[in-house]
């Protein structure tokens, strides 16, 4: 099963790579990560796309306790959770399919950040449906080039992490 | 104004957090910190040959003072040299702080010379380490490394200190403000007090089971809560299967312990957990060695799990009742509410496996077995030296055979498994309690991996026994390969070793060779008790075994050679 954690931590040298190299060597598989300073500039939070069943995801947050610069671990489930991913995607653009590709990013809502000569740049952000729906969506024109932020995730609600 | 430089504060650090022994070796990033030792009162160093050495007698002297060992390098090969002890401290536990000297902050990532990514490179093996880049920092570094190290489960802690921070200085008055300020680690919150409903439970569940075992980890020797535990064992009439570094935790011939659990554990300890309808593990962690086969293991059983560290909780074994303290004030707390419990059936079963399966082995007249020999030692010292064994099967005969009487008596690398440990660890711990003799039990092989460390013991003059159980092989390999490689001996034959009699020597020390019984019998005991370091080489039967044994991964229950032969 997919997990979406929160991982509170020090903002400090080094953090990362704790945090990463415990995932390599206890095995655990790490589908994103991103991370970014907070509300409060001496914490980060990471957020931490898991595979695993309930034990292993058990064992996931008690091994990141273990390191002293972790202050919070939090599963965020999906339904009580918001979460999104941001996408930038080169797509091959000729004169025929410009119009086409734009009338597709105006109903994903996503937007157009730059036009080459045979190029459209479309950012776009969502949960994981719509991207895969829109990434399909464009692999038609051919995609040139492409990169995901990894997702990022909050409560729903007033319910907050710290 | 008075100034006070980084290498000083180093020191100052350790002299305010109570330490008076350090482990080490110079080189050229920790030159500024030696200067300072030059003449620092109030902490003594012990020059070790290699820094491998440093690190194991830091190990050894923590394990038997309970108090943090400290061990001191240069960067580049001198950190890494440091590694294999850290992680063998890690493994086992060991509170242990790691000083190494670093490149100056402005050569860091520029391949300096001897420059290394220690920090980098220890992360997976400490628990927790620092890089310094502000003298600044370093009052507050040294007095967390102390409190991560030897505090909840404890670990060791490096640090890891540019030579130009050494050099830095700041005023004193400055460096007393820094110091004094307390230590604050939101995120580092140990949980010392087991949770009392869980407790309550437990007791009910404990009286409730028909078949319980206890198995007794190095928890209870690291927390000294060795007294609650017998008292807890006695009020509960349970017995006890004890892991490799749980030994000593009580005492080997008392009436309710089984000896030790796992690979080659007794019949009666692997049996009985086998059969049991509840285990009580008590600061121990399911390691692999202990259990085999996991789906097997105390297959029929519940699990009471007590335990400092979270993360051993159903990480190998599932627990129905877990409970996260500190051993000792857990089991004091079960001792308010455990009614007393009295013997069984069920203990008349475990006794009957017991009287009928003791540990055997067929002794000689001809030939030392490597077992009397361990007996002879366990007889002559009463059960209350410090032992320190090295890895393989004279590790293995030693917890077997020598019958420990008292907690933080045995060193061993249990986790890691590192050859070479015995001789530097004991070294440190002779070090850390003079008074107390300390032997080393070690290989053929393993002496030859630290034996430079001979030079210490004789420069210091620390008169550490060094027994060497030399059968000529790896013997540990050369048994799997007997019985699971259909007697291919590859690259175990140690035939070709030193003279160990004349090595001693050449390090100055007194080295004997005894190659009978009746030798052994005449000479052991005046060597044990003498009072100078004394190598002795004990020549033993060549291809004696380990036995029981449950081969890696079988099932616990399932030993081969329970009758002393396979």
């Amino acid at each position: 099963m997919r997990h979406v954690i929160s991982v509170i931590v020090e903002n400090k040298p080094g953090v990362l790579t704790r945090i990463s190299a415990l995932f390599s060597r206890r095995g655990f598989n790490i589908e994103s990560l991103t991370v970014g300073h907070t509300e409060n500039p001496k914490l980060s939070r990471m957020t931490i796309v898991v595979e695993g069943d309930t034990d292993i995801l058990e064992q996931i947050e008690k091994q990141l306790y273990k390191l002293i610069d972790t202050l919070k671990v939090i599963d965020l489930p999906k339904d009580t959770s918001v979460n999104r991913e941001l996408v930038l995607i080169k797509v091959i653009a000729d004169k025929k399919n410009r119009s086409e590709i734009i009338q597709f990013t105006d109903i994903y809502r996503g937007k157009i950040v730059d036009v080459g000569e045979n190029t459209l740049t479309i950012e776009i952000t969502g949960d994981d449906g719509k991207l895969e729906a829109f990434i399909s969506m464009m692999s038609k024109f051919g995609i040139k080039e492409l990169v995901r932020t990894g997702k990022i995730a909050l409560h729903r609600g007033e319910k907050t992490v710290m | 104004m008075k100034k006070i430089n980084g290498a000083r504060i180093i020191l100052e650090g350790l002299k305010r957090q109570g330490v008076d022994t350090i482990f080490g070796y110079p080189g050229g990033k920790v030159i500024p910190l030696y200067n300072e030792l030059y003449d620092f009162s109030g902490i003594n160093h012990i020059l070790t040959r290699h820094e491998q050495g440093a690190a194991h007698a830091a190990d050894g002297y923590a394990r038997v003072t309970g108090k943090v060992g400290v061990c001191v390098s240069t960067s580049g090969p001198g950190a890494t040299n440091l590694v294999t002890g850290i992680m063998t401290a890690y493994m086992d536990s060991i509170p242990m702080v790691a000083i190494t000297g670093q490149v100056a902050t402005y050569e860091i990532g520029k391949d300096a010379f001897q420059e290394s990514d220690i920090t980098g490179i220890t992360m997976p093996v400490t628990k927790h380490n620092y890089l310094v880049k502000d003298v600044k920092d370093l009052p507050r570094i040294i007095k967390e490394a102390f409190y991560i190290a030897s505090t909840g489960r404890p670990g060791p802690v490096l640090i890891d200190i540019p030579s130009n921070i050494q050099q830095a200085e700041i005023n004193f008055e400055e460096f007393e403000i820094l110091h004094n300020e307390p230590i604050r680690l939101d995120s580092y919150n140990p949980n010392y007090e087991g949770h009392p409903k869980q407790i309550k439970s437990a007791i009910r569940m404990i009286n409730q089971s028909k078949r319980p075992v206890i198995l007794a980890g190095a928890g209870i020797i690291k927390s000294k809560a060795s007294k609650e535990f017998i008292k807890f064992v006695e009020r509960t009439n349970i017995p006890v299967g004890v892991t490799l570094l749980g030994l000593g935790s009580i005492p080997t011939a008392h009436d309710l312990c089984l000896g030790m659990l796992g690979m080659h554990g007794t019949y009666a300890a692997n049996y009985s957990v086998f059969e049991s309808d509840l285990v009580i593990a008590i600061g121990m962690r399911f390691d692999d060695r202990v259990t085999g086969n996991l789906e097997t293991f105390a297959k029929n059983a519940k699990v009471i799990h007590i335990d400092i560290d979270p993360a051993e909780i159903g990480k190998n074994k599932k627990a129905d009742i877990p409970i996260v303290g500190d051993v000792k004030r857990v089991l004091v707390k079960f001792l308010e509410k455990m009614p007393q419990r009295e013997k069984t059936e069920w203990n008349e079963t475990v006794t009957k496996w017991k009287n009928e399966n003791p540990l055997v082995y067929k002794n000689s007249n001809e030939e030392i077995k490597p077992q009397y020999l361990i007996e002879k030692i366990s007889e002559l010292t009463n059960g209350e030296a410090i032992i320190v064994t090295d890895v393989g099967q004279h590790q293995m005969w030693t917890a077997q055979y020598y019958k420990f009487k008292n907690p933080d008596s045995h060193c061993t690398s249990g986790g890691a498994g590192t050859m070479g440990y015995a001789l530097p660890a004991a070294l440190g711990a002779k070090v850390g309690l003079p008074n107390k003799p300390v032997i080393a039990i070690v290989g053929d092989g393993g002496i030859q991996m630290t034996s430079q460390e001979l030079m210490t013991l004789a420069h210091f003059n620390i008169p550490v026994k060094v027994v060497i159980v030399n059968n000529s092989y790896l013997g540990m390999v050369r048994q799997w390969q007997e019985i699971f490689y259909s007697n291919r001996y590859s690259q175990v034959d140690l035939e070709i070793s030193p003279d160990f009699v004349k090595l001693a020597e050449a390090y100055s020390l007194k080295g004997v060779r005894i190659e009978t019984p009746s030798e052994l019998d005449e000479k052991l005991n005046d060597l044990l008790t003498s009072n100078e370091p004394v190598v002795i080489d004990v020549k033993v039967s060549k291809e004696e075994n380990v036995l029981p044994m449950v081969p890696a991964g079988g099932d616990s229950h399932k030993m081969l050679g329970i009758k002393g032969e396979l």
